[in-house]
Formats: structure tokens, sequence, C-alpha cells
């Protein structure tokens, strides 16, 4: 099937040959070659069969924007992974003790076909795709990663949910061992999201199992995680375990947290507030730190992420500031 | 003590209330220079809070001054509170700065709109504001000048400062209260004793 995609999000020729472009695909080239040599990838085949790799052979995506990358210090050192702690650096201080191999996931619900599966067997029978997406935090700041994944409407179709399926929904992985931050009582655990349907099955929606080419590092969800780019960043749930087909709106962590201030939705709107801080514009994250960092200029957030010809027909006559 | 020990304790001191403006300084200088991430790849906030943190230690520090002298008899302890008060108050400016300079980039517009529409923000504010007519009757020439029933009066309003800050703080945090937490508890441990103290001093010149 062809997927037209508007031009909006489509890399310009003059792009192309930008340097970071160039500097992420020689990233990207460094990175497989180190993964594909010493086979670091959980989702790799046999040892000395490179070809198994499934991050040798990713497909780049036309989704890309005029923007520069964050870099990959950026991206795996400011995280708000609660699972680790509160605290910004916390998922990289502590995530090492999340294991990841073996990685099951548990479809269920309103489908033909639902059980435990392993993530290759998941992720495998799709292709993988690079996607350059903008992440925008409810706490308003912002980063541009080269995520790595499929879509989730390839794996949707597979189970083939039934029409009463209305909703999707996920779940985390609870583990107080490996994930420490899990032993505060604040957030009743595990970690869970949803999504509507028509939400889920849009073509921007992803499951990423790695950035910058390389497999998922644990502190940005690994080994599998949502990347939903038009809504604020906690939508996009991290180390997923469940994914259900549902018929009611699926209670989410953050709504139950504090109603007023984190909707069902949760898309990206400048215009409507967070009650304790605008959402009008952001601060982009570049993984530059010291004074540039400092005195970076802060940019507009622009409405449902700059996403809105791709996706702001899901809520055509919706009052998106009733229904945030 | 020789007034000229007591002079050097507090040139020391006056240095130590000036470290953690020298780490933050230093740590964004090594960021820079060295490609360190003391400050982490969002600075802006990294200010704020750290500094936001530093005003509410130092006013709780003024707070507990008068307490620990009396309870441990060392009553040259207190000229330590002046000392205290003022850098609390030097580091509510530097919070507020990095919040109006830093985070708002001197967006005055979007000042006004946070004080009116957000209500941590309010608070803080009215604390910030509150704390100024402390600072300018800090020097011994306008305590003679205010009175010391005046003086006293007007410098109880710490503790309503030191609740609001604490508020602000909550308010603002998305999760993990511990901190905050502790703050208001140690806040009200010392109104605890400073009402009781009180009371019984009133009781006893009846």
């Amino acid at each position: 099937m062809l997927i037209k995609f508007s031009k909006k999000s489509d890399i310009k020729p003059s792009e192309i040959t930008s340097e970071n472009n160039f500097l992420a695909r020689r990233r990207f080239i460094q990175a497989t070659l180190i993964s594909g040599a010493s086979l670091l990838s959980p989702l790799s085949g046999f040892a000395g069969e490179p070809t198994n790799n499934i991050f040798a052979n990713i497909k780049k995506m036309s989704f890309g924007i005029n923007e520069k990358l964050t870099s990959f210090e950026g991206i795996t050192n400011y995280n708000n992974f609660y699972e680790f702690g509160t605290g910004k650096t916390d998922p990289a201080q502590y995530s090492h003790l999340l294991k990841t191999e073996p990685w099951t996931v548990e479809i269920m619900g309103m489908a033909k076909k639902t059980g435990k599966f392993d993530i290759s067997d998941l992720i495998k029978p799709s292709e993988l795709e690079e996607r350059i997406y903008r992440l925008r935090c409810v706490e308003a700041w912002s980063m541009v990663i080269p995520w790595i994944g499929v879509p989730l409407s390839s794996i949707i179709k597979r189970f083939e949910p039934n029409s009463k399926a209305k909703y999707v929904a996920f779940e985390t992985l609870v583990d107080k061992k490996r994930m420490p931050g899990q032993n505060s009582k604040f957030i009743d655990w595990p970690y869970i999201e949803g999504l509507r349907m028509d939400e889920a099955m849009n073509p921007l929606t992803i499951l990423a199992i790695g950035l910058y080419g390389k497999p998922m590092p644990n502190q940005n969800g690994a080994p599998i995680r949502l990347v939903v780019p038009w809504k604020y960043g906690f939508k996009s749930i991290k180390s997923i375990v469940k994914i259900g087909f549902v018929e009611n709106k699926p209670q989410t962590t953050w709504n139950q947290l504090a109603p007023q201030e984190y909707g069902f939705y949760s898309n990206v709107n400048p215009n409507r507030d967070h009650p304790r801080w605008s959402q009008k514009e952001e601060r982009r994250i570049t993984g530059e730190s010291g004074l540039g960092a400092l005195f970076t200029p802060k940019i507009k957030t622009e409405y449902l992420n700059g996403y809105a010809e791709e996706v702001a027909h899901l809520y055509k006559g919706m009052d998106l500031k009733q229904f945030f | 003590m020789a007034k000229k020990t007591r002079n050097t304790y507090k040139y020391l001191v006056f240095v130590v209330c000036l470290m953690p403006l020298a780490w933050l300084i230093f740590a964004i200088l090594s960021d820079t220079l060295y490609q360190t991430r003391l400050m982490s790849v969002d600075p802006v906030q990294k200010f704020d809070r750290e500094l936001g943190d530093w005003a509410l230690i130092f006013i709780i520090l003024t707070l507990s001054i008068s307490p620990i002298a009396e309870l441990s008899k060392k009553k040259g302890l207190i000229v330590y509170r002046k000392i205290f008060g003022l850098f609390g108050f030097f580091y509510v400016c530097l919070h507020f700065l990095s919040y109006v300079g830093l985070n708002l980039q001197f967006d005055m517009i979007e000042l006004l709109n946070d004080i009116s529409k957000r209500n941590f923000i309010t608070i803080g504010v009215i604390g910030f504001i509150l704390l100024i007519p402390m600072a300018a009757t800090s020097s011994k020439k306008i305590i003679k000048y205010v009175g010391g029933k005046l003086w006293k009066k007007i410098h109880f309003v710490i503790y309503t400062i030191a609740i609001l800050g604490v508020f602000h703080f909550f308010m603002m945090t998305r999760a993990d209260f511990t901190r905050p937490t502790i703050y208001l508890i140690v806040i009200l441990v010392l109104l605890i004793y400073r009402i009781v103290t009180r009371s019984k001093l009133l009781s006893l010149k009846k």
C-alpha cells in the first residue's frame, strides 16, 4: 500500500546533503558497523550472522524535518522515566539495572489473535524505518530524535482487532528490583497509557526499538516503546509489556494523577496552557551544555507539534480545549 | 569571643554562603569549556531549581539560628542570623532573575500572565515582595531608627515568607514531594518552638 504523506514533513531536496543529515548518516553507519560486528543488538540473530542483525537494514523514511537533531548524549542524559527516579539524570544513572532480554509483549483483548510474543517475533515481519520526529515534553522542552521503529498500524493489523476494539491500551513493565523508581508510591504502577484506535493506526504512530541507528538505550524505554509525535512526551509509553485492544477509553497514568492538568488526548497545543505554565513556547534541548544551552532562544510551539497536516483530521469537530 | 575572631568567622561564613553561587558558575563554565554536563543539557531549569532551593535553605537557616543560639546557650551565634537572612534574599533575587531572564527571556507580558494566572508564581512573587522590607531594614542604623518593637514585628513575617516559599515549591512540583515536605516540617517545628517560647516568656512577664 502506498501511503501518501503530506509535503510538510518531507525532507526537501535542499536538506538532503545538509551537515546534520550527513553527520546523522555517518553516525548511523558507524553504529550499524559496531552493532553488526559485536552483535550488541538484543534483536540480532546468531553470532557470526550479521545479516540477521535487523539494525543493518533500516529504511530511510521521508519523515524528517529541517531542524537540528538533538545529540545522542542529549537524548540519553535527560529523561523523564520515573521507573528509575524522578530526576532527569536518574534514568541514565540507574537504567543499566533493567534486563531487556528476553522480552515478551502480551497482546490481549478484542482481537482475533492474542497471546504472548517475543519482541523479535513482534517486530520482524515489519520493515524497520528511521523516523526523525520532534518530541515535545509537557514541561515545555523539546528534542529532535531519529527513532528506529515500525508503524504501530503494521503490528495492530496482524492481530486483527475486531470492531469492538475502539482503543489501544499499553502497560510498562513492573519490576521493583530492576526499576528502583517503582519503590516510590506516588504512581500506582504500572505506568499505563492509551490511544484511540484511529490515533494508533495513524501512519505517524510508531513502536520504536532504537534511535540513532542503535538498539534503544534503556533510559529511553528499551527495548520497545511507543512514539506519538503530535502528543506530549508522556503519552509515548516506554518499556512496553502489554498491548490491549479495548472497547472503553482506558485509564492513563498522568490523567489519574492530575486530571485537570493532563487529559487523555494530551495533544501538543500552544493555545491551551498547562494550569501551571504556558505551552506557547518551548526550550529546544540540542544536547549542548553550558552557556550556549543557557541562552538558546525559545521557539514557538506548533499546534499538534507541527504535525497538523498529518493528524488534525483525527480531531475534526472536537473542541481540543475541552478534550485536552 | 574577641571581636577579631568573631570578624574572621563572619568573613568565613560570608564566603561559605557564596559557595552555592560559585558552584553554579563553575559548573556552567565547565560545561561550556570542557563539555561536561554538570548543569545537564537543560541548564535553564537547573538554574531555576538550584537557586530556588538555596533561597529556601538560607531562609530556613535564618529561622533556625536563634533557637540554636538559645538551646546551645551560645548567644554570639545570633550575629549570623542577619548574614543568612540577607543571603536568603540574595538567592531569592537570583532565583527571580533566573526565572525572568533565563526562563521567560525577559518576556514581560508572559511574566504578568504568569503572576496573574498561576498560583504558585503569585505566591512566589508575594514572598519575594515581602522579603524586600526585611532586607531593607537589616542595618543597625535602621533598626535603631525603626525601633526594636516594630522591627521585630516586620521580621516575624519571615515565617510567613518561609511557608509561602515552601508552598511555591510544593505547587510547582510534578512528582517527588520529599524535599518540600522536609522543608515544611522543619519550618513548622521552628514555628512551634517560637510560639511556645514566646508564650512562656509572656507568662513569665505576667
